[in-house]
């Protein structure tokens, strides 16, 4: 069963003058092996509702769904251990990799560190050591050669892949991922996607990426949720929501580099289409518009 | 977390806010030292009307004040139990006796006036900081010990950590807060077992704290010293601590209520000259 | 301005886990001048920006600015009053919890006097739009509005040359904006000389010069004709602007694209002429 999010509130610092209402009445339905990009600014409610999503953040209000899994709201009040989920069987299956993950190591060898999640819900022996050598060798590292090395001494990219195995050694079937390429230069960038891609398709069907590049989620996400002022505004395949300029402008999204390229194109008479996301799909219609054929 | 303000300062606009934090922290000191001298419940009584208007004059709510207490309730409470039951007295008659129990009246009196005294002692300083931006108590600190660092006592630097103290807990706090949460998000578990299995359970937060700690400290030595830092040679400050009117005029009341507090304890000029007076 | 001649430098220089991060690096860069310095992670560009105003002296070679040489620690105090440095994380920039106290620390340094000092911090916040949070904190600010809070703690010593050193990384594209605004304004009105350390090449895009740094090495240095050069800036782990990328794509399919594209308005104009 996906994801399923009904009617979710939530409020911080209640009954304070500083309340802040920072998620309205959201309702989202995620399908298992989607990839959904969140956008929106930064204290838009991003990260409150995702950390909902492992119990991260306590729910007040509202219904949420994943998998078996079902949490209540209780008006903030902590629920009873019977009456509340098991927090580790649902952080296992819900993975989350926060902003810059590499400032969460902190054993002594990569493999030490990798195992840490698998072995708080229990994982041991044999499994534990083949958990950790795949999710090593799923991140792109070598696994001889960084074992048994500090991860205090990688490079910054490895460990981010470090961070990232960590999680995958739990095996996750949802990945929660907050800005993963922030900070990376273009090639880390790019290899970090891709890389999301492989574990999406080998390992975690579901992948829901936190980000604020329009590119990134105009070119690897299936769909788009939108968040503006604690309210999810929409949700929209990337063709759907970067062609209406009117709404993005008044949410104040940019669009991708590409599509803004490509509809200025078309205001200036070139007869491309405005709809282009990825360079390919742009070169095709300029060439096309040129009379230029292959 | 991002709410989290350092120390209790209560920001409103008030004549006390806006006095010289050299003077708050000397008139403060002056108000503890005359704590001390009081044994007359008159002492008290003035002492009270005084804390009182000052907190009128500052505007902080007398609520917000009190609370500073909560902290010391049990320690006040406490204290004033022994004393009432651990005095003894030969000559008196005791008002009220049970076993080895006995309570005196003068025991009463004493734990009536150390609690008065302790409560009093905790109010002050607190509504100092209620009103005193930790900034300013920094900046009041470094001016009144200016005079060690004649001995080489290193006050400049010490006004400086703590100052970048009072800016990074806010930052350190909120760091910590994620660490916990990507490690929670691993299933690490801080809220169960005994207590060396839940102080182990902080070492994948401790270890990243420190690390980045370190990490931020050398970038902040590297920010320092492209903003031409060289430690106190040179250095001048923007905002000079200047003494104004209100200044001298809450330096007289304190010195005033200090010198009525000793003419009550030594029965200076006799009592009538006192009671002339008010 | 600044010149850079010959120098190499290596970290933990002797010990068992020695490493080079710049052989034999060799530019200049001139009085007024906006250049950018891009590169990979680890390519060297940020010990390159410890080196300009000395807190960093190269294990060979010099580099001068305005003259003096960086390994000269009796004119450290000089060089730092003509280079400023801001940095990636602004939360590591900061030492004071009031703004105008954080950005009078430099000009405090210099031993001005209490009312210069207060005009420059009004400057300084002025210049990076910030002048109505002089009494504020920090700490509830947006990242770009710390940062901007940064660069004025920077411009408050009123250097002649200010380095950035990624100090766009940690934002995001609304602060990004924010901050290359500001930038861009210092360079064109107030004639300062940048030196903008990035992998954002649409940042470089805006700059006069741009030094692609690879390996530790000048792996390329030049105007915007760099961008034509597309395996090179790849090879360094960078990719080309967006309408550079789009204009190399076209020229390989046989469309001919006039000049050098590296904005989009320049893609748009040789389009659409």
């Amino acid at each position: 069963m996906p994801i399923k999010i009904t009617d979710l509130n939530y409020v911080y610092s209640a009954g304070t003058p500083f309340a802040k209402h920072a998620l309205k009445n959201v309702d989202l339905y995620i399908e298992d092996g989607e990839f959904w990009g969140v956008i929106g600014h930064t204290g838009s409610g991003k990260s409150t509702l995702f950390s909902h999503l492992n119990a991260l953040t306590r729910i007040q209000s509202g219904v949420i769904q994943v998998d078996e899994f079902t949490m209540t709201g209780n008006g903030g009040k902590k629920l009873k251990r019977k009456n509340r989920p098991d927090f580790k069987a649902l952080r296992a299956r819900v993975g989350m990799v926060f902003q810059y993950p590499e400032y969460q190591l902190f054993a002594e060898s990569v493999e030490e560190d990798v195992a840490f999640g698998a072995k708080n819900i229990g994982i041991k022996g044999d499994e534990l050591a083949e958990r950790v050598e795949n999710a090593i060798k799923m991140v792109g590292l070598d696994y001889e050669e960084v074992r048994s090395r500090s991860p205090f001494d990688l490079s910054g990219g490895q460990k981010r892949r470090v961070a990232l195995a960590g999680v995958l050694a739990m095996h996750p079937k949802v990945l929660v991922l907050d800005e993963p390429t922030a900070g990376l230069d273009p090639r880390g960038k790019k290899e970090i996607l891709d890389l999301i891609t492989e574990i999406k398709a080998a390992l975690c069907p579901t992948i829901i990426m936190i980000s604020h590049n329009m590119d990134e989620v105009a070119r690897y996400c299936d769909k788009i949720a939108v968040m503006a002022d604690g309210e999810l505004k929409l949700t929209a395949t990337p063709k759907e929501l970067f062609t209406q300029t009117g709404l993005l402008e008044s949410l104040h999204i940019e669009m991708p580099q590409v599509t803004a390229l490509a509809c200025a194109l078309a205001s200036r008479g070139l007869d491309v289409s405005g709809a282009a996301l990825t360079e390919d799909e742009l070169v095709e219609e300029i060439l096309r518009a040129k009379g230029v054929t292959a | 977390m991002k709410d989290v303000t350092i120390g209790q300062y209560y920001p409103v606009s008030s004549p006390i806010h806006r006095l010289d934090p050299r003077i708050k922290l000397l008139a403060v000191i002056l108000y503890i030292v005359a704590i001390f001298f009081i044994q007359k419940f008159v002492g008290f009584a003035l002492v009270a009307v005084f804390l009182l208007a000052a907190v009128f004059l500052s505007r902080v709510p007398l609520l917000k004040v009190l609370r500073s207490l909560r902290a010391v309730l049990f320690l006040v409470t406490f204290t004033m139990i022994i004393s009432v039951l651990f005095y003894s007295s030969k000559t008196a008659e005791p008002l009220w006796a049970w076993g080895i129990i006995k309570i005196y009246k003068q025991g009463l009196i004493n734990a009536a006036r150390m609690g008065l005294r302790l409560i009093l002692l905790v109010l002050g300083p607190s509504l100092l900081t209620l009103t005193t931006t930790p900034t300013a108590l920094t900046d009041g600190l470094e001016s009144l010990l200016k005079p060690l660092a004649l001995i080489k006592l290193p006050i400049h630097e010490l006004a400086i950590i703590m100052s970048i103290a009072l800016r990074l807990i806010p930052t350190l706090m909120e760091e910590t807060e994620k660490i916990m949460n990507a490690q929670k998000a691993r299933c690490a578990d801080f809220d169960t077992g005994n207590i060396f299995k839940r102080a182990k359970a902080l070492i994948p937060v401790l270890i990243p704290l420190f690390v980045s700690s370190f990490r931020r400290a050398d970038e902040l030595a590297d920010a320092m010293d492209s903003r031409c830092y060289r430690g106190a040679k040179g250095r001048t400050r923007m905002k000079r601590l200047k003494l104004h009117f209100r200044d001298f005029a809450a330096s007289f009341v304190m010195l005033a209520l200090f010198f009525v507090i000793l003419v009550l304890r030594y029965n200076w000029f006799g009592w009538a000259f006192v009671a002339a007076l008010i | 301005m600044i010149e850079v001649r010959n120098v190499k430098f290596v970290y933990n220089e002797g010990a068992e886990d020695e490493k080079e991060a710049l052989h034999n690096v060799s530019f200049t860069v001139n009085d007024g001048e906006f250049v950018a310095l891009v590169g990979h992670n680890g390519s060297g560009k940020s010990t390159l920006a410890r080196l300009f105003n000395g807190l960093l002296a190269p294990s060979s070679g010099i580099v001068k600015v305005d003259g003096m040489d960086t390994s000269d620690k009796k004119a450290l105090f000089d060089i730092r009053k003509t280079v400023g440095v801001v940095f990636q994380n602004p939360d590591n920039q900061m030492v004071a919890s009031v703004i105008e106290d954080d950005v009078a620390f430099g000009p405090e340094n210099l031993g001005l006097a209490s009312e210069e000092i207060s005009e420059r911090v009004e400057w300084a916040l002025k210049s990076v739009g910030m002048a109505e949070h002089r009494k504020g904190t920090p700490f509830r600010l947006s990242g770009g509005q710390k940062q901007r809070i940064a660069i004025a703690g920077v411009l408050a010593v009123k250097p002649k040359v200010m380095v950035l050193d990624e100090s766009t990384a940690m934002l995001d594209p609304l602060g990004r904006d924010e901050v290359m605004n500001v930038i861009t304004r210092l360079n064109r009105e107030e004639k300062m000389t940048v030196i903008m350390i990035t992998h954002f090449m649409e940042e470089a895009a805006l700059a006069d010069r741009i030094i692609v740094m690879r390996d530790g090495r000048v792996a390329a240095e030049g105007g915007k004709e760099i961008f034509r050069k597309r395996e090179l800036i790849e090879s360094a782990g960078l990719e080309l602007p967006v309408a550079a990328r789009i204009a190399a794509k076209l020229r390989e399919r046989g469309l001919d694209i006039e000049g050098d594209v590296t904005l989009p308005g320049e893609l748009i104009d040789a389009l659409c002429p």
